[in-house]
């Protein structure tokens, strides 16, 4: 049906008109109520004003049973279009973009209302538009702008959970990355366009998209989504405490909060940036390239001491817990049953997950807490591993004895039969 | 005091009597004798088999919970558990190794021509019921490689027409592999298949017993031309003597077996992840899992895999009749049935080969 | 074996066998029973796991506490709540793995590695968790606190 629809296309288009007055004929004729008119000549029209059944058929609001004139008003019954499109029967054409955020809200801000749809759904959309950026600069004029249907698009409208959403977490970025990577775009605002570009490369990006976690962070993560903004350079620590709770709580306590805060510095944004954060290594401790200490320290004093103690205990213990990895492989390689050091060694890697964690207190001997805590079980699992090596040794020997005393039971057998039969 | 000992007993048993027979027994001795001691082998590993298997049930707990965790337990806390479970393993592979040695050298020494055919019928199904304590045994520990293969095996078995269906509910304990099937297995492994072996096994050896050492047609040949050349060696103690030895190597080389390169546990079985990549049965089953692969998915218009199970089948069958298409007169064999017994020897090491190395 | 042969012409011959025979039967029967004696002893472990475990002994929690056992190779979690029952659940965050913990301030199970919270069915109620944590059965037995694997009707 609809490749038909496509094929006949040009031909309809060339003969919308005549089309309309033999419809009109057609509806006369008693289906009346039934049609959408509106539907019936855009879906044959090019470009922007072309929408068909079948797209208008996966709006969320046509779903509802809402139509082109909830928005547009005019009139869908009349295949004149001298009726349909009459300013009289309220027909308003094409919103505004400056228009559109009200027209929304008229139905998303009326809580009454959208109680009727779905009682569990927002109603403060365009209160937080107004507050974001680009409400703001909407309201001084600026058309640029995301509006509502520059994110949400129009007349495919999909829920958010719907993998196909331009609003699905999945999809967030690709859609904010349409305007704010457009460097042409976005060049009379003075902002980056690298963002996308950033995230792309990040960790967050890489649990998202990759792992498929749909709990990791896209842009409206942290800054919003109808009240877009950035969160400001001294919030952004509990932007990030949103999930990275242990982090956060240590960093509050530690010396850095203050000091940060003092100078004007984004937290959490100093040492692992914003967009395209990286996996954190223990390298960012080091004084290497990917160092982020000695940017602000200096070499040999009291913090530079405290770094490379801190750097130290993780490095043994990663170490430790690599070594661990070793033994036990080497005992598996060799037939013997370490299953449950393995397991051990889960924990192992915990530990050291906690001491890295712990480095946000910016305190040596929190870390060392931990990274001992940690020793204790990667030095047990090696031993573990160490110790069914042993065992195989012995087993060697043991196999050794039986063997002896076998062989000798072989030459006793054969010089029997020797005399019994000599 | 051991001489004392027996001679109570034997006043009070005839123990003399009981021996006699054996006394008597006479083993032929020819170039080709070195075969007489494949089926004895066979048998120590067998009672080994029993033995071990009797020790691995102090710890060892069926259930689809428990399976995998016991034999864990089995392998690392128990003391020697891990020699005693690797014994079982390599003792019950070097088993089917040997019982199908001892079947392919009575082929080619042509030991099944009357009056042996019984003999040979009643070591074909011991064979059968060795690959059945092989397949049930090895789904015990309820690992990975296991779980699949059982589930691909037991799947073969349903192609088969009509009573295919019937038999892979009867063997799984339901449609799926699940915790029955092991409840299942477990009971054929311990009980069902250890019975029917025993009577089995002991009417084997009576009737090895009563008809005595096949001499292969090409010797027994020179023998009648040349009576001189025959040569015999008493059963007991002689030849015994000889089989200890066998044993006593056997059961060094399961040591080392075990020692050196202890059978391994594999991971849990979990029914809800896809079957691993290339997943093949035991070695043993590997020809006939192999040629079910080459056979196209359609032959002319019945089902492959039917048609493979089915000729599989048939194959089996008439293996087990061997003796009945030979001829019945002592002096002359059929050249067709020592033509088809090398294909046969080349098709299954053949196949074994190409199943190892096939992706 | 030996008794009844004829005495052999030579006996230094016979004693060689002798001693290769009897020390031979000696030390295999020893090497072979050695191994199987040592399996009989029942190990110091009894239960490493499976079906079930005993997470904890009576009276070991406080109510409105929590307390991490191990049940067969993972973590587990057994809660005793304010009222006296108690409850036990997989400790492993569905999440990213790492191990929850109870909450008492919160009566929450708790994931401190990206703040993910489970109420105390398992139900997860915020945060990054994709999926419910597995509950278990918990069965007092004498003074034992026993949680199993629930059973699939």
């Amino acid at each position: 049906m609809a490749s038909l629809r496509n094929n006949l296309r040009p031909f309809l288009a060339a003969r919308s008109a005549w089309l309309a007055g033999f419809i009109v004929l057609a509806a006369c004729l008693g289906y009346g109520q039934a049609v959408n008119s509106c539907l019936d000549c855009h879906s044959a029209q090019e470009g922007r004003l072309g929408v068909t059944p079948e797209k208008f058929s996966q709006d969320i609001h046509a779903q509802k049973g809402l139509t082109c004139t909830s928005c547009h008003g005019g009139d869908a019954s009349s295949y004149d279009p001298a009726q349909s499109m009459s300013r009289k029967a309220g027909w308003k054409g094409k919103i505004d973009r400056k228009q559109i955020p009200q027209l929304c809200g008229s139905c998303h801000s009326n809580p009454a209302l959208m109680r009727t749809y779905n009682p569990s759904l927002r109603t403060d959309q365009l209160d937080q538009y107004h507050t974001s950026i680009h409400g703001k600069r909407l309201a001084t004029g600026d058309d640029k702008v995301a509006v509502c249907v520059d994110c949400h698009s129009v007349h495919d409208i999909r829920p958010p959970s719907d993998p196909r959403s331009t609003v699905n977490p999945l999809n967030v970025a690709k859609t904010c990355s349409r305007c704010h990577s457009d460097a042409a775009y976005m060049k009379s605002y003075g902002i980056p366009t690298d963002q996308f570009e950033k995230y792309n490369i990040s960790v967050h990006h890489d649990a998202l998209a990759v792992q498929g976690d749909i709990s990791a962070p896209t842009c409206t993560t942290c800054h919003g989504n109808h009240g877009a903004v950035p969160p400001g350079v001294d919030k952004v620590q509990n932007v990030c405490a949103n999930c990275h709770v242990f982090q956060a709580q240590m960093y509050q306590k530690s010396t850095h909060s203050k000091a940060f805060a003092d100078k004007g510095l984004p937290g959490c944004v100093v040492c692992h940036s914003n967009h395209g954060i990286h996996k954190p290594s223990d390298a960012m401790l080091g004084t290497g390239s990917a160092g982020v200490c000695m940017r602000c320290h200096a070499p040999g004093d009291h913090c530079d001491r405290a770094r490379s103690n801190i750097l130290n205990n993780l490095t043994m213990l990663d170490q430790a817990v690599n070594g661990a990895d070793q033994a036990l492989r080497r005992a598996e390689a060799a037939g013997m049953e370490v299953s449950e050091a393995r397991l051990n060694q889960d924990q192992a890697r915990d530990a050291l997950t906690k001491a890295r964690v712990s480095i946000h207190g910016f305190q040596a001997d929190l870390v060392d807490q931990n990274v001992q805590a940690g020793m204790k079980i990667a030095a047990a699992n090696r031993k573990a591993g160490d110790d069914a090596m042993v065992e195989r040794n012995r087993r060697r020997i043991g196999l050794g004895i039986c063997l002896i005393a076998i062989a000798f039971m072989l030459v006793g057998l054969w010089l029997y039969i020797k005399k019994l039969e000599s | 005091m051991i001489a004392a000992m027996v001679r109570w007993l034997d006043e009070r048993l005839n123990l003399e009597g009981l021996i006699a027979p054996f006394k008597h027994k006479t083993v032929p001795t020819h170039r080709l004798s070195y075969w007489y001691f494949f089926g004895g082998i066979t048998l120590f590993l067998f009672i080994i088999q029993v033995l071990t298997g009797i020790l691995l049930l102090l710890y060892y707990r069926p259930g689809a919970n428990e399976a995998f965790e016991s034999v864990q337990y089995i392998m690392t806390r128990v003391q020697f558990g891990w020699l005693i479970r690797s014994i079982h393993s390599w003792s019950a592979n070097l088993m089917i190794f040997t019982a199908f040695v001892h079947m392919f050298s009575v082929t080619f020494l042509k030991a099944y021509r009357k009056p042996r055919e019984l003999t040979w019928v009643t070591g074909m199904l011991l064979l059968f019921l060795v690959m059945g304590f092989g397949f049930s045994g090895y789904l015990l520990p309820w690992n990975t490689l296991a779980f699949f293969a059982t589930k691909v095996g037991t799947e073969i078995a349903g192609q088969v027409p009509i009573i295919g269906h019937p038999m892979m509910i009867f063997l799984r304990g339901g449609e799926e592999v699940t915790g029955a099937t092991l409840t299942r297995f477990f009971g054929f492994h311990v009980a069902v298949l250890p019975g029917i072996v025993t009577v089995l096994i002991a009417i084997h050896l009576f009737f090895v017993q009563r008809q005595g050492m096949s001499v292969p047609p090409k010797v027994e040949a020179d023998w009648t031309a040349n009576p001189s050349a025959r040569r015999e060696m008493k059963f007991f103690p002689n030849f015994m003597l000889r089989e200890m030895m066998a044993w006593y190597v056997a059961i060094g080389a399961l040591g080392a077996l075990a020692a050196l390169f202890p059978w391994e546990l594999g991971v849990k079985a979990d029914p809800f992840i896809s079957a691993p990549a290339g997943i093949k049965p035991e070695w043993y089953f590997l020809f006939m899992f192999q040629t079910l692969k080459i056979i196209p998915s359609k032959v002319w218009f019945i089902d492959g895999e039917v048609l493979g199970v089915l000729g599989c089948s048939l194959a089996g069958m008439f293996w087990l009749l061997l003796p009945f298409f030979e001829s019945d007169k002592p002096a002359r064999t059929r050249a067709w049935i020592t033509g088809l017994s090398i294909f046969a020897l080349v098709y299954v090491v053949g196949m074994t080969v190409y199943g190892f190395l096939a992706k | 074996m030996c008794a009844e042969q004829p005495p052999p012409p030579d006996t230094s011959r016979r004693r060689a066998i002798g001693f290769f025979l009897g020390g031979g039967v000696l030390a295999t029967l020893a090497s072979f029973l050695y191994p199987v004696m040592r399996y009989f002893v029942p190990p110091a472990v009894v239960d490493l796991g499976g079906d079930e475990v005993v997470a904890a002994k009576l009276g070991d929690l406080k109510p409105n506490s929590g307390k991490i056992f191990r049940f067969g190779a993972r973590p587990g979690l057994l809660i005793l709540n304010s009222d006296g029952t108690y409850r036990a659940l997989s400790a492993t965050c569905t999440h990213l793995g790492c191990t929850v913990q109870y909450r008492s301030d919160l009566r929450e199970i708790w994931c401190a590695c990206h703040n993910g919270t489970y109420d105390l069915n398992g139900r997860n109620v915020s945060g990054p968790p994709p999926r419910p944590l597995t509950v278990f059965e918990v069965h007092e037995r004498g003074d034992e606190i026993v949680v199993s694997r629930k059973r699939e009707a």
